[in-house]
């Protein structure tokens, strides 16, 4: 019954996007049609949140007559990772995308603020076709109520892998951000229909982007983490193309969030800031294209279905072609005021956004190619780390090179002389730890080079707080307190970009691994210190058992205690794995265990790994979000002022 | 001026992506393809099953075990430990290089991540043989 209801809630959620994109484009001079629009949206929003909850309820439920249910979950499986399951399939993720889109539509119809009518009802209509495209490919390719008959005893369980607090978190954020760049794009395609892309219109964009940038952030952030200390192979980035799916729309997302700026302040940009956003949700779409048609190789592809995937690409290919399309027919008619200095921070800005968009260009390439040489009957190939490492980490360090530079500058016209005399400490820092991580690392360019670029980002944006803070009177405390939010933001945002740097650098660059195979009893040196494998015991969990490991760290002046586990869970052939991690200031010790070895008795094969300063990774990450936090927060202060 | 600093860069970032693709892309190879194509010290993948009861040791303390498409069989060398994943029977993907006449020097061992993914390049070798057993070929 449940199920039927949210089949049912999910088709009238159809039918009002569908009309909701009917009202708002065929918008009027008159309110009362705007108010009709505004109602539907939120109608609409209603009713996918109704048919989403169903299906947690028949998820909590374990109704296993709905066959996502008997494929994705279990009876003895934990209430969280019950209704985690809802997410973690999918027929459910394709729900959550249509039903984020729809409660998109429904704030965009209630926040209309002081924005134009005509443009604010486009956008809330495009918002609406889009849901209602998202719908139809969820309800006919891959409707998530279907029924089994007859139905299944027991699931068959969700990945195990799965079966963790993260992979809760992760899939709804990255949802929210991607499908949050449909609203960049709402926006880009109403300015085209209405010939207008003004400051107004910017400053309309700026939260949207900002928020779905902030989301795409954090949910990467978590996903990296969780691959970092459950797949036991000690890294965090792989460039993978999953992970790239996520890649490329964040680096468009950031140059959205820069370029929109430039737009709101100057006017300027404006049909670069559409074409972005158009971009944007192009590959967002993509980037769930990639995950879910698993046409490319993956440690983590999942459904495995060419015809949702052709589905998927008809849905990319007439979202751009409407977006490309009204991009070159309408861009030209838009206003272009005339260009500006060279020196100054609407330049930077520029370069920001040049450099961003090649870098996601690059990115691009180096996942599709292996498709390409495919379909060109080139054989099977991959396309690796080695790559992207050598492609995107130099831009991005081109990029980190000229980023100190831009918020020193003014609007207009700027002083690069006086700037880069401000900039001088940071840059004598960053020259400084250059030279002393050489030295250090036996003459290693690249990794000196990246820690160089991480302290001159952290210097350069102590040094940009610091010169704002002067601008104050009074005592250093009530200086502090006037500094306006958007400059913490921004600064905290650089700064941490940064901070990740450095992680990233120290952990590619100096880790450190060794496998070996030990008895209780004995030990190892390792990373300065010595781990001992004290013993190996069984446990039982809720719905695994697992061998569990224990071992003393003894370190110069310390001892600890860690534990390592394996778990088997019934419902899969495959164990996983959940590692020991020592979190001390110079990084992570952090080990893994393994089978027992079958030549010699009585021993197990456990992996050690030291990670230096990995926690930089995602602590400078979490201060770029925190940065679009505070940055929206700002936003949200001013919007109220000027109501 | 910025318009030719902008395709400066464009030009160094299409250089870097040219030369990229030249050097870093691997290819997938079955165990019957590796004489004809891979050439000494190229890297490629080598994919295929690990057959029952070939996984050892050996003196040097390096684990050596036997892939095969259905055809040919080729012994292949690692030295580290294993993936979790990795199961006699069952796909793996062996990044290396080779020299005839010697085992496969693997770098990297992948192995199936979960029960329903096979890595795609195994899943097409094995295809290929007629030997396909899998209902959901991608």
């Amino acid at each position: 019954m449940i199920a039927e209801i949210g089949a049912f809630a999910a088709a009238l959620a159809l039918a009002l996007s569908l009309a909701q994109g009917i009202f708002g484009l065929r918008a009027s001079r008159r309110d009362s049609r705007a108010e009709a629009t505004a109602a539907i949206a939120q109608a609409a929003a209603a009713l996918c949140v109704i048919a989403f909850a169903c299906l947690i309820a028949v998820f909590v439920q374990s109704d296993f007559s709905v066959a996502v249910v008997a494929a994705n979950s279990h009876v003895d499986k934990p209430l969280i990772y019950k209704i985690a399951g809802a997410w973690g399939n999918h027929e459910g993720s394709m729900l959550l995308w249509c039903t984020v889109s729809a409660l998109f539509g429904a704030i965009l119809a209630s926040t209309r603020g002081g924005q134009d009518l005509g443009l604010w009802s486009r956008t809330v209509g495009v918002q609406g076709l889009v849901t209602a495209g998202a719908l139809i490919y969820t309800l006919f390719m891959s409707p998530p109520f279907a029924r089994l008959d007859p139905a299944p005893m027991i699931g068959s369980g969700l990945n195990p892998l799965l079966q963790d607090p993260a992979l809760v978190a992760h899939p709804p954020l990255l949802y929210l951000g991607y499908v949050g760049l449909s609203v960049p794009f709402s926006l880009a395609i109403a300015a085209l229909i209405s010939g207008r892309a003004d400051q107004a219109w910017a400053r309309a964009l700026r939260p949207w982007t900002l928020a779905a940038w902030t989301f795409l952030t954090i949910g990467i952030a978590i996903g990296s983490y969780w691959a970092y200390y459950e797949l036991g192979w000690g890294g965090w980035w792989f460039w993978d193309p999953v992970e790239n799916a996520s890649f490329m729309p964040w680096l468009v997302a950031a140059a959205l969030v820069h370029s929109a700026i430039v737009t709101e302040r100057r006017g300027s940009l404006a049909s670069w800031t559409i074409l972005l956003a158009i971009l944007g949700f192009g590959l967002a779409i993509l980037g769930t294209f990639l995950v879910r048609s698993g046409v490319l190789t993956s440690v983590h592809a999942f459904a495995v279905d060419p015809t949702r995937g052709i589905a998927m690409l008809v849905l990319l290919f007439v979202a751009l072609t409407i977006g490309f399309g009204m991009y070159a027919w309408r861009a030209p008619k838009l206003a272009q005021p005339s260009g500006f200095a060279a020196v100054s921070r609407e330049s930077m800005l520029v370069w920001n956004n040049f450099g961003l968009a090649i870098a996601a260009g690059v990115v691009l390439i180096g996942t599709l190619y292996p498709l390409i040489v495919e379909a060109a009957g080139g054989g099977l190939i991959s396309v690796g780390p080695p790559f992207f490492n050598a492609t995107v980490a130099p831009l991005l360090g081109v990029l980190f090179l000229l980023l100190p530079l831009g918020p020193m500058l003014t609007w207009r016209v700027g002083d690069m002389r006086a700037a880069l005399k401000k900039l001088a400490p940071a840059a004598a820092l960053a020259v400084l730890t250059l030279v002393a991580a050489l030295a250090l690392s036996q003459w290693r360019a690249v990794p000196a080079i990246g820690l160089g670029l991480g302290v001159w980002l952290i210097a350069g944006g102590l040094i940009y707080v610091w010169t704002r803070v002067q601008r104050g009177e009074g005592r250093l405390a009530a200086k502090l307190a006037l500094l306006p939010l958007a400059v913490w933001s921004m600064s905290l945002a650089h700064i941490g970009a940064g901070v990740l740097t450095i992680g990233a650098i120290a952990e590619t660059s100096f880790r450190s691994e060794r496998a070996v195979a030990l008895r209780p009893g004995e030990g190892v040196a390792f990373a300065g210190g010595r781990v001992t494998l004290l013993e190996v015991g069984q446990i039982e969990g809720p719905n695994y058992s697992a061998n569990r490991a224990n071992f003393r760290v003894d370190l110069p002046g310390s001892s600890r205690l860690l534990s390592a586990e394996r778990r088997f869970f019934p419902t899969s052939p495959m164990p996983t794995t959940e590692v020991g991690i020592l979190g001390r200031i110079d990084g992570d010790l952090y080990v893994a265990l393994g089978d027992a070895v079958r030549d010699t008795p009585g021993a197990w094969s456990i992996r050690l790994y030291h990670n230096p300063l990995v926690y930089l990774i995602f602590l400078g990450a979490l201060m770029m979000a925190l940065g679009g936090v505070l940055s929206l927060i700002a936003l949200g202060r001013r919007r109220k002022v000027m109501a | 001026m910025m318009i030719g600093a902008a395709g400066a860069v464009l030009v160094l970032a299409a250089t870097l992506t040219f030369v990229g693709l030249r050097d870093s892309v691997v290819y997938f190879v079955a165990p019957s393809e590796l004489a004809e194509k891979a050439a000494p010290n190229q890297r490629v993948r080598l994919g295929g099953l690990v057959v029952e009861g070939t996984l050892r040791r050996d003196e040097a303390g390096a684990m050596r075990f036997a892939v095969t498409d259905g055809v040919t069989q080729v012994e292949v060398r690692y030295e580290g430990l294993l993936p979790d994943l990795f199961r006699e029977g069952q796909g793996v993907v062996a990044e290396g290089t080779w020299t005839a006449g010697e085992a496969f020097e693997a770098e990297r061992v992948l192995a199936k991540h979960d029960e329903t993914y096979m890595p795609r390049e195994v899943a097409e070798a094995i295809k290929q043989r007629g030997d396909w057993k899998g209902e959901d070929a991608p």
